[in-house]
This record gives C-alpha cells, sequence and structure tokens, in this order.
C-alpha cells in the first residue's frame, strides 16, 4: 500500500456505522427473538445469518481499505455495466420472493442486485459529473446524468419494486449541489403536497382556492404588469394537475399502491386488510411508550403481530422495546450521520468523490426518510429497507460498500497526487 | 461550505424533527395504541368458579358439582383420520361430525370449537383413551350440576347455557357461561354463581398461546359459589312425589313458626338429571313441549285453583272480627242457601241450628253465605262492604305476591269491587250477588302456597312469615326482615280458636276423620272445588299438632272428586311421616301410592277436545248461516 502515511479514517463516520450496525443486529435479535430460541449464533435464525453478514460487511470493508484508491477511478463504468445485466438478468432468472422477481438465489442465501445497483449508479454518476466537459447548464450531458439514475431505476421498476426504483429519485439532491435549480425540488415537493391535497379534498373546491390565493398574491403584488403572464401560466398547470390526479390515481396506479396511499390519509380504514402493516406498525412503536419496554419485553415484536418486522418494520423493534428515547436517538443518530456524509463531502477535493459523498448522503437520507415514515405512519407502505439496520445481507453489504467506498476516498484527501 | 449544503441540512434537520414529533405523539400522548397492544397480545381465559352447593334442612346435598368434558377441535390441527370408528367411539351421527367440524372450519383454524358438549363422566372414562389416535381433538373440563336426589326438580331448578340475548342483557356472563334457568338456580344465581378468575395468557399473532402474562401476576383465582341451605325436607319431598305418583296438583307444606317451606311439590314432575348430559336438549325439549302433564310447570306455585271449603274459615274470622256473627251465632241449614232466586246447594246433612264451630266441621255452605252476607252489608253499600272484605283477604296473604326468594309464583285472584262493577256494569250490585265468595267459590282463586300460608296462619293464631325456601347462606342464617319479621292479619288472635276448634273437629268427626292420626291432635279442612274444568279438585288444608303446629299443608289434586278422597289422606301421611317419623297406616299409604288419576285425566282430555270440537261445529254453522 502506497499511501499508508497519508491515510486518515473519517473514524466519526465509522464509529457511527459501526453504532448502527450494531443497534440493528440487536433489533433484529429482539424481532426473531422468542422464548423457545435463544441461541445468538442459530444459523436458523435471522440474528444467526445477520452476524454473518456483518461479518462479511467487515471482510469487505478491509478489503475496500486495502485496494489502491486508484481503482475506484477505474472501476465506476465497468461496475454500472455490470449492475445493468444483473438487473436485466435478475428480470429474466430471477427468483420470486413474495410477488417480485428481485433475487437471485444461490443455496441458502439469496442476493438483491437491486441493492448494488445504487452503489454502481453514485459511481457513475460522480464519474461522469466530474468529467472536465460536464456542466448542468448544458442539456445533453444533464440528460445523460439523468439517464445514469433513470436506466437502473427503469430495469427495476418491472420486477415490480416501486420502492427500490423510486430511491432512485434521491439523487436530485446531488443534482442540486451540482447546479440544479433548487426551485425543481421545491416543485416536486409541491407536487407531492398539491397530490396529497387532491385526494383529501374535492377537486373543484381544492381549485376555487388555489384560484384564489393566487388571485391574492397577484393582487398584493403591486407591479404586476409584467409577471401576469407568468401566475396564468403557473395557475393553469396547477389546475390541469388537479384534473389530472384523479385520472393518475385512478387509472395508472395499482390497487394496492391505492389502498396504501388511501389508508395512510385516513380515507379508509381496513385494520385487518391492507391497513394491517400500518395500523400493527404504530401499535408497537405507541406501545413502548417514553422508556420503552426493554431488550426483549415488545410483546407486539416477540410475538409477529407486525409482518416484516425484522426487515422493513424494524424500526417498530426499536419503538416498542426502546421506546420514545431510543427513537429519538436512533433518528438524531441518523440526521448525524447524514449531515456528517455531507459535510464530510463537502471538504472533498477531487470532484468525483465530492459527488460521490453526496451521492451516498442522499441515498441514505431518502432510505431513512421513506423508512421511518412508512412505519409511523405518513408514509405509504413501500418497502424499502432502514440502511444498517434492516435484516438482510444484499443492503447491508451494498450499504456497507457504498458508504466505505466514500470512506476510503476522503482517507486520501490529504495526499497529493 | 457550499451554500448549496445547507438546504440538505434543512430537510434532514425536518425530517428528523417531523419524525420526533410523530414518534412523541404516537408513544407519549395517544394512549390507545397501548391498549390495541395488550389486546393483541392477551387473551383473557376464564376460570370458571364452582358453583354452590344445595343442601336441604337436615345439611343433605340436594344439588352438587360433577365434572363433565367438552370435546373440542382445532382445525389446523387435525390429521386424517377414520370418522367412522370416531363416530362409533364417540357416539356421535358422521352427518353431525361434518356439520361441526365444518363450522368449526369456519369460525377459525387456530382456536378451539366445541364439537360434543357435556360428555359425562362414566363415558369420558370409556373414551378418553381413545382420542390420542386422534390429534386436533381434546377435551375441555366444565363442572356440571350433579343431583344427589331424583325429587324436587321443580324447587332446585337447573342451569343452561346462556344465550346471545342474555349475554347482550347482562355483559357480565359471556359465552358459554352457564347460568340459573329455573329454581332457586335462578332466584339465587347471584349467591350460587361465584366470580369466575381470570388467567391472562400471552398469545402470538396466531392466537397460539405462548404463556402466562408476568407469570400470572395479574390472574385471578375464582371465587366458588355460595352454598346454600334450603328450609326443604328433602325425604318429605322425595314422599310426597312418591305419593302424587299418577296424579295432577301441588303441595305446600310450610313450618309456621318460621315461614319455612318444607316441601314444595308440583306433579307430574320430571328428573333433574335429565337437564344434565349430552341428551339434555332433547329431554329439556320434550319436557317442554308436553303440553299435557305440563311437567316443567310448577303447579305448586303458579296454578291457580278456586279454594274451595277451606275459603271458609277466612270468612269465618273476618265475620268474627267484624262482629258479623259470633261463634254462636245459629243459622239452619235447609239443604242451601236461598235468597230470591238465588239458591246455593249444601250436602252438610244437618238438621236444626248449628253454630260456626259445627258449621266449619260440616263445612255448611249454608252458614257461610250467611256469615259473607252479614260482613257485607255491615256496611252501607255492598262495594264498600266488599273493599273491606278484600282488605281482610289480602292481610291473608290472599291475591298478591310473596315477593318472596322462589323464582316464580301468581297473585291468585281476590276479586274487589271495581271487578264486580266492570262485570255487572253497575255499582248496585248486592251482597248476594258475590255470595260464591263466601265458600271459596266463584271468582276467587288461590295457588296452593298460598293455601298452605292460611294454614300456617291459622296455626300461629293469626299471623305468617312470608314462605321462603333458603335458610342459610355459606352457614350463614339469613335475616333478611322480610322472612324474620311476623306478618299479622287483621283478624285479632282470640278469634281464632273457635276456627281451630272447628278445624279439629274436621279430623275428630268431620269429613277428615280417616285421616286422623293416632295420638296427633290435628286440624283440617277438606275442600271439594268446583272448576269449569270439569271434574271438581280434591282440596285440603292442614297443620298439627293442634296447639303447637309444626307442620302446616296445603294438598291439591286436580279432578279428585272430594276433598277427603285423595287430598287429605296424602296431607295426613305427609305429616305423619314429618311428625314421626314413620308411617304406620301402611293401608292408606298403599291406596295414595298406587292410586292413579290417569283415566280420569284421559276421561277429561277426551271431554274438553268433544267440548272443543262442539264449539268448533257451532262456529262453524254460525258462519254459515
Amino acid at each position: 500500500m502506497s499511501n499508508r502515511g497519508t491515510f486518515s479514517m473519517d473514524w466519526t463516520l465509522v464509529f457511527m456505522y459501526l453504532a448502527l450496525v450494531f443497534i440493528g443486529w440487536l433489533n433484529i435479535y429482539a424481532a426473531t427473538y422468542s422464548d423457545a430460541y435463544t441461541g445468538f449464533f442459530d444459523m436458523n435464525q435471522n440474528h444467526g445469518r445477520q452476524l454473518v453478514f456483518i461479518m462479511g460487511a467487515l471482510l469487505m470493508i478491509g478489503l475496500i481499505l486495502f485496494l489502491d484508491v486508484r481503482l475506484i477511478n477505474l472501476i465506476p463504468w465497468p461496475v454500472y455495466l455490470l449492475s445493468l445485466l444483473s438487473l436485466l438478468a435478475v428480470l429474466l432468472f430471477g427468483q420470486k420472493i413474495s410477488g417480485a422477481r428481485s433475487w437471485f438465489t444461490m443455496g441458502g442465501f439469496a442476493f438483491q442486485p437491486g441493492e448494488f445497483a445504487k452503489v454502481a449508479a453514485s459511481l457513475a454518476l460522480a464519474k461522469y459529473m466530474s468529467q472536465a466537459d460536464f456542466s448542468w447548464k448544458k442539456f445533453k450531458p444533464r440528460l445523460s446524468a439523468i439517464g445514469i439514475i433513470a436506466l437502473p431505476a427503469l430495469l427495476i421498476l418491472p420486477q415490480p419494486d416501486l420502492g427500490s426504483a423510486i430511491v432512485f429519485s434521491a439523487f436530485i439532491l446531488v443534482f442540486h449541489r451540482e447546479g440544479m435549480s433548487p426551485l425543481w425540488i421545491f416543485l416536486g415537493l409541491a407536487l407531492g403536497v398539491l397530490f396529497v391535497f387532491c385526494l383529501l379534498f374535492d377537486p373543484l373546491k381544492l381549485s376555487l382556492a388555489i384560484i384564489g390565493i393566487i388571485g391574492l398574491m397577484m393582487f398584493l403584488q403591486r407591479k404586476i404588469k409584467g409577471r401576469w403572464l407568468t401566475y396564468v401560466g403557473i395557475l393553469s398547470g396547477i389546475l390541469i394537475f388537479i384534473q389530472t390526479v384523479d385520472f393518475t390515481f385512478d387509472h395508472l396506479l395499482e390497487d394496492r399502491h391505492r389502498n396504501r396511499i388511501n389508508i395512510l390519509l385516513g380515507l379508509e380504514q381496513d385494520f385487518q386488510g391492507v391497513g394491517y402493516n400500518t395500523h400493527q406498525a404504530q401499535i408497537a412503536i405507541g406501545s413502548g411508550g417514553f422508556w420503552g419496554k426493554g431488550f426483549l419485553q415488545g410483546t407486539q415484536t416477540k410475538f409477529n403481530f407486525v409482518p416484516e418486522q425484522h426487515t422493513d418494520f424494524i424500526f417498530c423493534t426499536v419503538g416498542e422495546e426502546w421506546g420514545f428515547v431510543g427513537s429519538v436517538a436512533v433518528i438524531l443518530l441518523f440526521a448525524a450521520f447524514i449531515i456528517r456524509l455531507v459535510m464530510v463531502a463537502e471538504r472533498q477535493k477531487i470532484i468525483m468523490y465530492r459527488i460521490y459523498g453526496y451521492a451516498v448522503a442522499s441515498i441514505l437520507f431518502f432510505h431513512f426518510t421513506i423508512n421511518i415514515a412508512m412505519a409511523i405512519g405518513l408514509f405509504p407502505v413501500v418497502g424499502i429497507p432502514l440502511p444498517f439496520i434492516s435484516y438482510g445481507g444484499s443492503s447491508l453489504w451494498a450499504f456497507t460498500i457504498l458508504l466505505f467506498l466514500f470512506i476510503k476516498m476522503d482517507g486520501h484527501r490529504k495526499e497529493i497526487w | 461550505m457550499n451554500r448549496r449544503a445547507y438546504l440538505i441540512f434543512t430537510f434532514v434537520g425536518l425530517v428528523a424533527l417531523t419524525f420526533i414529533g410523530r414518534v412523541f405523539y404516537l408513544q407519549v400522548i395517544d394512549d390507545n395504541l397501548k391498549l390495541s397492544a395488550e389486546n393483541n397480545v392477551i387473551r383473557r381465559v376464564k376460570d370458571y368458579a364452582p358453583r354452590g352447593h344445595i343442601y336441604d334442612r337436615e345439611n343433605r346435598l340436594i344439588v352438587g358439582n360433577q365434572p363433565a368434558f367438552d370435546l373440542m377441535v382445532i382445525p389446523n390441527q387435525l390429521a386424517p383420520f377414520d370418522t367412522i370408528a370416531f363416530c362409533e367411539i364417540f357416539q356421535i351421527q358422521p352427518r353431525d361430525l361434518k356439520r361441526k367440524l365444518k363450522a368449526a372450519f369456519d369460525y377459525s383454524r387456530l382456536k378451539p370449537s366445541v364439537i360434543i358438549k357435556q360428555i359425562m363422566h362414566d363415558e369420558y372414562a370409556r373414551v378418553h383413551e381413545q382420542l390420542i389416535f386422534y390429534p386436533g381433538f381434546f377435551f375441555q373440563r366444565r363442572l356440571l350440576r350433579s343431583y344427589m336426589y331424583t325429587g324436587a326438580a321443580n324447587m332446585a331448578g337447573f342451569i343452561g347455557e346462556v344465550s346471545e340475548t342474555f349475554v347482550r342483557d347482562n355483559p357480565q356472563y359471556s359465552k358459554g357461561d352457564f347460568y340459573g334457568v329455573a329454581g332457586i338456580e335462578r332466584s339465587y344465581e347471584h349467591i350460587l354463581r361465584g366470580k369466575d378468575g381470570v388467567r391472562r395468557i400471552v398469545v402470538d399473532v396466531h392466537n397460539r398461546e405462548k404463556g402466562r402474562f408476568k407469570d400470572g401476576m395479574y390472574d385471578t383465582l375464582p371465587d366458588p359459589g355460595k352454598h346454600i341451605t334450603t328450609t326443604l325436607d328433602i325425604e318429605l319431598q322425595m314422599y310426597a312425589e312418591q305419593l302424587m305418583a299418577n296424579k295432577r296438583g301441588g303441595i305446600v307444606a310450610i313450618d309456621p313458626k318460621t315461614g319455612e317451606l318444607l316441601l314444595v311439590v308440583s306433579s307430574p314432575t320430571y328428573d333433574p338429571t335429565l337437564m344434565v348430559g349430552r341428551d339434555r336438549t332433547r329431554n329439556y325439549s320434550r319436557l317442554f313441549s308436553d303440553s299435557i302433564n305440563k311437567p316443567l310447570f310448577d303447579r305448586a306455585l303458579l296454578a291457580e285453583y278456586p279454594p274451595g271449603s277451606p275459603f271458609k274459615t277466612v270468612n269465618a274470622l273476618i265475620g268474627l272480627q267484624e262482629g258479623a256473627i259470633t261463634a254462636h251465632s245459629h243459622y239452619s241449614c235447609n239443604g242451601g242457601f236461598r235468597f230470591g232466586r238465588l239458591f246455593v246447594r249444601c250436602k252438610c246433612g244437618t238438621a236444626g241450628p248449628i253454630p260456626l264451630k259445627k258449621g266449619i266441621y260440616k263445612s255448611c255452605n249454608n252458614y257461610f253465605c250467611n256469615t259473607y252476607k252479614n260482613i257485607i252489608e255491615r256496611y252501607p253499600t255492598a262495594p264498600i262492604g266488599l273493599q273491606k272484605w278484600n282488605e281482610y283477604v289480602h292481610s291473608f296473604g290472599m291475591g298478591e305476591f310473596f315477593n318472596n326468594d322462589l323464582p316464580t309464583g301468581r297473585k291468585g285472584l281476590v276479586p274487589d269491587s271495581t271487578y264486580y262493577n266492570r262485570v255487572y256494569r253497575t255499582n248496585r250490585w248486592k251482597a248476594v250477588s258475590t255470595v260464591s265468595n263466601g265458600i271459596g267459590q266463584g271468582e276467587l282463586l288461590v295457588t296452593p302456597l298460598q293455601l298452605a300460608n292460611l294454614s300456617a296462619i291459622i296455626a300461629n293464631r293469626g299471623y305468617y312469615l312470608t314462605p321462603h325456601i333458603v335458610s342459610a347462606i355459606d352457614g350463614e342464617d339469613i335475616n333478611d326482615p322480610h322472612f324474620t319479621v311476623p306478618k299479622y292479619t287483621m283478624v285479632d288472635s282470640i278469634h281464632f280458636e273457635t276456627v281451630i276448634e272447628g278445624m279439629y273437629q274436621v279430623f275428630e268427626q268431620g269429613t277428615a276423620r280417616f285421616s286422623k292420626i293416632e295420638g296427633i291432635e290435628m286440624c283440617g279442612k277438606t275442600g271439594t272445588a268446583e272448576n269449569p274444568h270439569g271434574q271438581d279438585h280434591s282440596i285440603f288444608m292442614a297443620f298439627a299438632p293442634k296447639d303447637n303446629p309444626e307442620i302446616a299443608i296445603a294438598v291439591f289434586i286436580e279432578n279428585g272428586y272430594w276433598g277427603s278422597r285423595w287430598a287429605a289422606p296424602i296431607a295426613s301421611l305427609i305429616m305423619e311421616k314429618y311428625l314421626t317419623g314413620e308411617v304406620e297406616r301402611k293401608h292408606i299409604e298403599r291406596r295414595m301410592l298406587e292410586g292413579s288419576l290417569v283415566e280420569e285425566y284421559a276421561k277429561q282430555e277426551a271431554i274438553l277436545a268433544e267440548k272443543k270440537r262442539q264449539q268448533a261445529e257451532e262456529k262453524r254453522k254460525a258462519a254459515a248461516q
């Protein structure tokens, strides 16, 4: 290793990572724990397998730290290509598990290429956007950048795995950092809010209300002359959107998505059917109280009232057994982790590394937001894991590689080439 | 740092704050979720409390408990099995088994359902070892009633499973519970029931049991029902029921000093053990639908008969109190009571003027028609007089409920002025229009219980204690003043002696002289009540011994011709057994035990049917015209 003297690891990130993995394992153990099985290393149990995955992750970390950093400049395109091929292959030859063709199975273990596609896309995007002649202001490069993201997302979507596909929209934050107008982000958010409003309220009344608000804004703005066209344009855009939402919701979304959204908005109540997950998840979290029931004391957890509790609904275990205190701790740890990642990304001198760092932060932020929002009933149920905490080898390894590639990059920031 | 980084910081901050707020709401503010969580995992399982025992006055166990077993099934634990062999062993029709299994599957694959209810111990001993060949089936133990005697069914009553409607009205019960349907089981339900315990069992999402909640810290033990000591003399009750074989009617005997019911017999009756076990439903519906014998109808408490001649004592007492007659008032009977076109026949066969005492033991209709007429005519108008008379009769416990601890009862009927105003459509009727009240006929109706109470009143010389069936709960005597404080009639005790003397002579030289027990001074009054349903009822009212009464009794035998034919001998046998412990007069006993009125009842039914047929005929003819 040529860079031994100058390599400096960001221990804050590493410790946070280890903390999250440890919290994850404890909660997986609790989620699969029952009075009958108590062995820590039982390979037939999820917590036992997760322990193997963690060992594997540690090995990968060692490997990444050992390898020459210059490799990182070489691998993005091959890795990206490989990733696309694997996504294509899984669509053709993959194993169907609970309705989605997202898995290759080998022996007792299953491998989910969709998880690794995030790493590949991040690398490829960082590589592409750090080219000297790249500029967000130019149309063609911008389109290519979006294409790099869209391609894997479009291959994941038909598995079908809506959750993993929309994760790729997280890259909007990367684009923003590299020059995209923040307006697009706010527009996206505004449309999201408007979408929810459309479902909650009568379209006609909503239209009238918005006409009223914009009318008021036009009235209050004195020098309206030059801008009235813009206002009218926005207004008509909104009105068209309202009209299309109904159509989209009724005709383009699938039943299960529609139901999940309706239940989330409180338009439907169905604690036994589609709403069961959301309802039980909130019961589990809510029953934790302020201090929680204590490790392995969660009744909802122990007796499996929340489906998928060791994977996508792992936050329920945290909520039930560790209470408000534990939940806040995990939320703050994650928030700090993401902020730390952004800060580390910002100190990169090499543009590719910075972009990659942003990609890592964005993906983790997106997973964190959607997963917990889903568990606490703020977002419809989409199956994406909570990074480092949820059970699952593919997801743990993918996130570990994602993170430690960045830590590796960062470790070499003091080198002068 | 690039200012574009702050947008991410802001987003992360906002998301974190939103999450913390939401989690705070869920975990700290919203309490419903904690409740839902508990409901998710904790199943409350009842630990049934054993019902209290029922004892008789000598502490003989009448009703106890016995284990029975419900055969249950958990559908998803079933393995394919030989249904034919199974049906053979458990004595169930393959069709029924199929139906029950389907119902169990429809209800829940994981929760137990009942296949056969109430398999009794004998059968259980035979079949329970076979059960290992049928995984998915198991036995659940329940406590059922066990009856030590085949008698007193009408008094003890029986228990049954609560219906959905019952649970809706009585939320302290839940599905599968038993409750007292009839008899003491019903009126003392709250005492006998006890309090079921609750075991909290933790279950997982599939409703599989995972052990006890907090090691049973919050579990409650069942609180067994309290034992009840009744006032019944079960041996005497059994004896009376045997005497009543093949006869219809009711007998009530009271200890006049305490108001305790020594026996309450209704005939025909049924074997209480029929109400337990696998055939209970079939048995019950057979008893319930027997519209001819009506075994579930408690004649001693519910049947309202005309009291007949024993009621003459009441008129004698009222007359004495009111001064309408004295012990020495004499009336001559000329074969009946005449007033204008009214004639009440009398078969007393006396000649010349007779005093009150002889009027009683000869049961002279004329005497008491006159007495009654005198009572009413002491008042300005007949309605006012009748109202006064009515008040007197009510003070004897007739025409009203006792509100005692028996589950059922009837008021009987003591007509008042309003009643006759309605019947005669005027208030200008005279005493003689209602003169049949004088001899206990006409509109008057009493239950055997009320007549027995009359006997107790006379025995006590003027008061009674509300007749009741329970004397102690868990060994502690009842102290309800309703049962322990005497209720006085409106007649002074001084007037009773003449009437008692008359009733004494009934045994000495009157209508019941053949029912006399040697060595015991007995008082009684026979009755032969005309009734609209056919042959006269045989009635007898008595108490003994005369000066220190220990038992007061009333016997009604439906269609038993006349008082001394059935009712008097039966009453005297019961009194002999109670007072001496042994029945010496075997010939009377044999005659009563073997005597049957079944043919008479068949005749009555035939007459009734004929009458109905004729009525229908007439109706049809009328309609045709």
